[in-house]
């Protein structure tokens, strides 16, 4: 079997927010199919810069699937053709010898395009600073077993814990929305008791600030779950319905 | 005026259980509508009975009538500020897109579906409801019978039903969705349940103009 293939590069330049951007062919020979397909492109940056080019610019962090910080739209479809996996834990052997490869960046109102492959995701940082927390006075430890919490109720909290905010969900919406996002962060808290003192507040300023921010409406589309590299349910958008409607009409929350 | 029920019905959210709660209520406008249509296979002494009993219920139908219309005005209205909204989400389209595994016809077409149904049901009113019936010769099966009569209409209304069933496909088990209905043990069932429903006002309502047709 060869350890080596060879493929085209279709991707997106754009020299800054302002830029109209462009898609750029870059033949890339002898890809090491044991490389993720960041290393891919740090291999083509590298040949790049030899030819005194400018490197593509992406965004990425921890490489091992945890951190969020990578992405973006391989053939179409975000974080590449895999199930569950994020960009960086793609690799080149799921790629076949004189494929072409078009890489997107997130595109969505509220995502601005840095650069090349580079996107601003600070709206939902701001969906977060608008209630995705939980205000705790410090104090004496509380006794472990004190707050009981069912096994299945820590399960589901911990699987929406899970998302890592890297944004697959808006791109592969299409309509651009963030409620997959924004429903994994109110369901995280939500099912604790630790998350309902707060849990009105928290539904409908998340909302107001998702809807702020620019993202579009959900249409139940289910796009961002097929994407989610985490496996993020819609389960937990229904739940976020469910606490904004209990907090409408519910709550002293205006 | 911004007041806590504004408020709620002014997110993103908020408009969309407005879509779900009036979308709910026309499934269960088109399931009233489709048992009462059967009747025409009953032939047309069964139709008209219906017809004449569904009438003398008088002012009670003149106000389902208005309901259906404030039903249909959120609906519509919504459903467009949702679609435009959505377009403008997303003001650089990609390049190369491809769905991913979630998306159905259904739910993919839905504000074009929604559209099309808005328009045919203009000519359905035209056709069926705001026509003079006061002549002796005129009752509601002559209409059916000189519509269906005619191949372009017969054709025109299956493929106007097979775009509802479309629209009724994602938006059955959509509505449940967004009301927050979700349970792990119902929801494959409402799921299910949407594509059968789709497949019944298909089947049920598509095979009236050929009936009609044939006894013309």
């Amino acid at each position: 079997m060869s350890d080596t293939i060879n493929i085209t590069l279709k991707v997106w330049r754009q020299k800054g927010p302002g830029d109209k951007g462009h898609f750029e062919t870059i033949p890339v020979k002898d890809v090491v199919t044991h490389m993720s397909f960041l290393e891919m492109l740090d291999t083509v940056n590298e040949q790049l810069a030899l030819e005194g080019k400018d490197a593509i610019a992406f965004d990425n962090d921890c490489r091992e699937g945890i951190c969020g910080m990578c992405g973006c739209l391989v053939n179409g479809i975000a974080h590449g053709p895999m199930k569950a996996m994020t960009l960086c834990q793609l690799h080149m052997r799921k790629f076949s010898n004189g494929d072409t490869i078009a890489v997107e960046p997130w595109r969505a109102r509220a995502f601005k395009v840095v650069k090349d492959l580079a996107v601003d995701r600070s709206a939902l940082d701001k969906i977060i600073q608008a209630g995705g927390y939980i205000s705790a006075n410090t104090g004496g430890a509380p006794d472990a077993n004190g707050l009981p919490i069912p096994m299945e109720i820590a399960e589901k909290a911990m699987d929406a814990a899970a998302c890592i905010g890297c944004g697959a969900c808006v791109a592969a919406c299409p309509n651009a929305s963030a409620m997959l996002f924004t429903s994994a962060k109110v369901s995280q808290l939500a099912l604790l008791p630790q998350g309902r003192p707060e849990a009105a507040k928290r539904a409908i300023n998340m909302m107001r600030t998702h809807d702020a921010c620019g993202f579009g409406n959900c249409s139940n589309e289910r796009e961002c779950e097929a994407v989610c590299p985490k496996e993020i349910k819609i389960t937990n958008i229904a739940r976020l319905n469910r606490e904004y409607i209990k907090a409408s009409i519910g709550s002293d929350v205006m | 005026m911004s007041n806590w029920l504004t408020n709620a019905f002014s997110t993103s959210i908020g408009k969309k259980l407005l879509m779900a709660f009036t979308g709910l209520c026309f499934i269960g406008f088109l399931a009233v509508h489709l048992i009462g249509n059967l009747t025409i296979y009953g032939g047309k002494e069964l139709f008209l009975s219906y017809v004449e009993h569904l009438h003398a219920l008088g002012a009670l139908v003149t106000v389902a009538e208005f309901g259906l219309v404030f039903l249909a005005l959120v609906h519509i209205v919504m459903g467009l500020t949702l679609f435009l909204q959505n377009l403008k989400a997303r003001p650089v389209r990609y390049e190369v897109k491809k769905a991913a595994g979630g998306r159905t016809i259904g739910s993919s077409t839905m504000p074009y579906t929604g559209i099309l149904i808005l328009l045919f049901i203009i000519f359905h009113l035209v056709k069926f409801r705001f026509v003079d019936k006061t002549p002796v010769d005129v009752n509601d099966f002559t209409i059916l019978a000189a519509t269906f009569s005619q191949i372009g209409w017969v054709l025109f209304y299956i493929v106007a039903v097979i775009i509802v069933a479309i629209h009724v496909s994602h938006g059955l088990w959509s509505g449940f969705q967004t009301l927050g209905l979700s349970h792990s043990k119902y929801m494959p069932f409402i799921m299910a349940l949407s594509v059968v429903f789709a497949i019944i006002v298909g089947i049920g309502f598509g095979f009236i103009p050929i009936y009609a047709s044939i006894i013309a």
